[in-house]
């Protein structure tokens, strides 16, 4: 990904002796066939609402859950892949509350027995690597989902869609490690990373991801001193953000708001918030969500997780800084490139079907050109067929195109796949835009394209000419400019350079 | 597909529902008709939990042991009437009036499973299911002179029950006989893996009436404080009965016995506010006024649709959840619960049963508990093999002051087929 924020000051104009201080909760949803309780499909997407339901994930009275040992399997490698503790014996426990969109009237969860503890991920910090601690990780059920009817700000009614009831979930909890919007942004980027490589989330899929976010900002030094619980100044609880562009949208924002109380000497309460994802804002939250009681006990229908064994079998695919490790040995890629290449599943596995054409050409293309075309265009990696984007390669480094017009190319075919979901061969691209490289004869006769295109612009510009003979060499780049012009980018600029030095010697 | 034709007389009120028209089927339960617990799921009929808050409510899906009635053959002739979500002991908490005793009308036929033990006792059908929670199969079935069985923790498959008490309740079989009681058994403790408290541990047992050399364990406290002599005097002779047919009989103390109510009750009444908060008028019940703000709605409907004895349960079960009480409470009751089961494990290294009294006195007179107290305490007998998750048959061992007497006897766990044994020799050396 690329960090286009990496200019910006965290936070402008905070006193220099605060620090920000940001710890998150992440949920996530695992990608298993089914739910996490019953058998019905995870995969409702375009089916009408309440389809995907059964007895149980209805919750119907004297319906039991079961675990889906899926489920807990895809929890096991991120315990493992997030350098966790698994717990000898994890428990399901009971959060009770009402809610019109809570089958039971109350959540499936883990409280005090969570499946893993205790954690870390590395991720880019501010100041180099920096590694973020785990508190925790562990399963849950997602609630319902509520459909307002008769417009969003005052419905004419409710209605409740259970297809979501019952979609396994865990929730990643770190310990306040983060000190940025940026690290928050960049941890999340690392954590996605971490569970694509592991095959246990589907970014694409919507509400795969959820994010509160606890932030406060404290004198500095002070959370080393005196540790969490103990805050200073009030800290504040952002809930509701689902994207990771929101995740730093929402921190930045609520970090100005927390400064500017304490430029004003008002006093932080520590409280709820919600994000407005459409206005980017922080909202009051008048619920008491801080004091209720969700009453936990152990959930009486199911048996503890006794599961060290199994976790001690699990064998981790590779992740992402093994990989990155291994593009920088074994295709020479930069740190840089490397790192950015195996930020993503998809875009990994991507290089590594064309990297054979050429290692760093092919890093060049894809790290620095494609993804910048694709983020402009607000394309993912999965829509560019490879072997188009391997011929587009190929012609790179046989020559026939220039580095501009491959980036001609590339935009026409990204706008094909953008329109139509699929886009012409890059040779016939080339060929029907007539974009081929010209390559200049040697002996400079008359009808060669780029002699005679050197011929015009000479003549076209005499005081460029002038000023070259006058000893001004930095003339001939404008004329060379003149030249790729009347080319359109296909001589290659070595060619125009030996054949305007050569004409205008003979004068 | 053949069908049994049931138009009871049904003056005790022990039904809720009842099918004219019940489907039979080949098996070894073939045409006998069953009556079901009204907790008990039974795809398109009915199932209230004898409260309004379920009213309209028809299940899409058979309970687990209803298929497997269905399975054998049985006719499944109605739903029983019961203490409101299986909270009492006398069958009166029901939104659909009290069931009657058929021995004695004007008394209470026990709780909470009152309906199917009355349905039974007056030969309306042969045989019910009833679920057991701190006694709710035992009591009515001391009370109305039947047996009854409560199994051990874990061998009949809970899905379809409505909860009550998850960590307590299991479903069990009432009939008039030890045969009967067995058959059930054999047809209700098929493995279901849809409820993972379950172990597979099939029973297939021909009840073996014998009990020379067997060491029944009596409990002093079985026999204590708060026990009608009468009672205890017409259990003492059953149970030497037992010594003449060749059991040993041994006394013993359990001392876990003089805090298991209330580990019992906090436990239950904890459990049961989890459970009930499901019925918030959103997807059962009448229709929610929808003008108002839900959690409003929410609470109409609860204070509505419950009766008094839920109410007083669910409140006292919150309050033993909250943070701040969890600990007194709750936490407490678990630590209390372990030892009633050590006491149980050290027991049974010496002894093979333990035997005593269902219940400490006869079947009540309508309306004579008003006290909510009075009748917890008369589950004292009965709820510490529902704390321990151990196996426990009440079967008919005489009358005191002209009303049948129970004699209760608690097996170790998954040793069902003992405590059967037991009752099938009481029995039999009865009838001889
Ligand atoms: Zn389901």
């Amino acid at each position: 990904m690329s960090d286009n924020s990496a200019t910006q000051p965290a936070s402008p104009g905070m006193a220099i002796d605060d620090e920000v201080i940001i710890g998150l909760e992440i949920h996530c949803q695992l990608d298993t066939r089914t739910k996490l309780f019953c058998g019905c499909s995870t995969d409702y997407r375009d089916d009408p609402p309440n389809t995907h339901v059964c007895p149980i994930c209805l919750g119907l009275p004297g319906s039991l859950p079961r675990v889906n040992l899926k489920a807990v399997e895809f929890s096991l490698r991120v315990g493992k892949a997030l350098n966790c503790g698994i717990a000898h014996e994890a428990e399901f426990a009971r959060k009770n509350y009402f809610y019109p969109d809570l089958n039971k009237g109350f959540q499936i969860t883990q409280y005090d027995k969570p499946i893993a503890v205790k954690g870390y991920l590395d991720i880019e910090g501010e100041d180099g690597e920096k590694r973020v601690r785990i508190t925790r990780v562990h399963m849950e059920e997602d609630p319902g989902r509520l459909v307002h009817k008769g417009g969003a700000d005052r419905p004419k009614y409710t209605l409740v869609d259970y297809n979501r009831a019952g979609i396994p979930l865990i929730e990643i909890v770190t310990e306040p490690d983060l000190r940025s919007p940026k690290e928050a942004r960049r941890f999340l980027n690392k954590l996605r990373a971490t569970l694509e490589y592991l095959g246990v989330f589907d970014s694409e899929k919507e509400g795969s991801l959820r994010v509160d976010a606890n932030i406060s900002i404290q004198p500095k030094g002070w959370f080393e001193r005196e540790g969490k619980g103990k805050a200073d100044r009030g800290r504040v609880e952002v809930k509701n953000i689902s994207s990771y562009k929101g995740v730093e949208k929402a921190l930045t924002f609520e970090i100005t708001r927390q400064k500017n109380l304490i430029r004003r000497g008002q006093k932080l309460e520590t409280a709820t918030r919600h994000f407005v994802e459409t206005r980017g804002v922080t909202t009051s939250s008048r619920s008491k969500e801080m004091e209720q009681d969700y009453r936990y006990f152990p959930e009486p229908d199911l048996r503890p997780l006794r599961v060290c064994d199994w976790a001690a079998e699990i064998m981790l695919p590779e992740l992402p800084d093994a990989r990155r490790a291994r593009f920088m040995e074994q295709y020479c890629c930069s740190p840089i490139h490397a790192r950015t290449l195996t930020g993503e599943l998809k875009l990994a596995e991507f290089y590594e079907k064309v990297a054979d054409i050429d290692t760093a050409l092919a890093a060049t293309w894809l790290a620095d050109t494609l993804l910048g075309e694709l983020n402009y265009r607000d394309m993912s990696i999965v829509v560019v067929p490879p072997e188009q984007f391997r011929e587009l390669l190929e012609l790179l480094k046989e020559g026939s195109v220039t580095d501009k017009t491959g980036v001609e190319v590339l935009r026409v075919l990204l706008d094909q796949l953008k329109e139509t979901g699929s886009c012409e061969g890059p040779r016939a691209c080339v060929d029907r835009l007539g974009l081929r490289v010209i390559t200049a004869t040697p002996t400079l006769a008359g009808e060669d394209p780029v002699v005679k295109a050197a011929k015009e612009a000479i003549a076209e510009q005499p005081q460029a000419v002038a000023d070259y003979l006058a000893g001004r060499k930095e003339a001939l780049n404008f004329l060379v400019g003149q030249v790729m012009k009347k080319t359109r980018g296909c001589a290659k600029p070595g060619d125009v350079n030996t054949v305007l030095a050569n004409l205008l010697e003979e004068g | 597909m053949a069908s049994v034709t049931f138009a009871p007389d049904d003056r005790y009120n022990a039904f809720i529902t009842t099918l004219s028209e019940a489907e039979t089927g080949p098996g070894r339960l073939s045409g006998i008709p069953v009556a079901v617990k009204d907790n008990i799921s039974t795809r398109g009929i009915p199932t209230t939990c004898a409260s309004r808050i379920l009213a309209g409510y028809i299940p899409p899906y058979d309970a687990h042991v209803v298929t497997l009635l269905k399975r054998e053959g049985a006719a499944i002739v109605g739903k029983t009437n019961m203490d409101e979500f299986g909270m009492g002991t006398t069958t009166e908490n029901s939104a659909f009036g009290p069931t009657l005793n058929p021995a004695d009308p004007t008394r209470v036929p026990g709780g909470s499973s009152g309906g199917s033990a009355a349905a039974v006792a007056s030969g309306m059908v042969r045989m019910a299911l009833g679920t057991d929670t701190g006694g709710s199969i035992r009591c009515p079935a001391a009370f109305c002179g039947i047996v009854g069985l409560k199994p051990t923790y874990g061998r009949v498959s809970r899905y379809g029950l409505i909860a009550y008490a998850n960590s307590l309740e299991q479903i069990g079989p009432m009939a008039r006989s030890v045969e009967d009681i067995s058959l059930l058994m054999e047809v209700l403790t098929t493995h279901d893996s849809r409820d993972s408290t379950t172990i597979s541990c099939p029973y297939r047992h021909t009840p073996d009436p014998s009990v020379r050399g067997l060491k029944i364990g009596v409990p002093e406290e079985f026999f204590g404080e708060g026990v009608d002599p009468r009672v205890a005097a017409v259990v003492w002779e059953a149970v030497t009965r037992l010594e003449q047919q060749g059991a040993e009989i041994v006394t013993c103390r359990m001392p876990s016995m003089s805090f298991a109510l209330a580990a019992y009750y906090v436990t239950c009444t904890s459990e049961a506010s989890s459970n009930l908060a499901r019925f918030d008028g959103v997807r059962y019940g009448p229709q929610a006024d929808t003008r108002r703000p839900w959690h409003e709605s929410f609470q109409d409907q609860r204070r509505e649709g419950f009766g008094a004895e839920v109410r007083r349960r669910i409140m006292l079960g919150t309050f033993a959840l909250s943070s701040g009480y969890y600990g007194k409470y709750y936490a407490k009751a678990q630590a209390a619960r372990q030892q009633v089961r050590n006491d149980f494990v050290r027991l049974f290294r010496t002894v093979d049963v333990i035997a005593g009294p269902t219940m400490p006195t006869v079947a009540f007179r309508l309306g004579e508990k008003t006290d909510p107290l009075s009748m917890y305490l008369s589950d004292i007998l009965t709820v510490p093999a529902n704390l321990a998750g151990v196996p426990a048959i009440s079967v008919p061992c005489g009358t005191s002051e002209g009303l049948p007497v129970g004699l209760q006897v608690i097996g170790q766990w998954f040793r069902d087929e003992k405590v059967i044994d037991v009752a099938a020799a009481y029995e039999q050396g009865a009838s001889l």
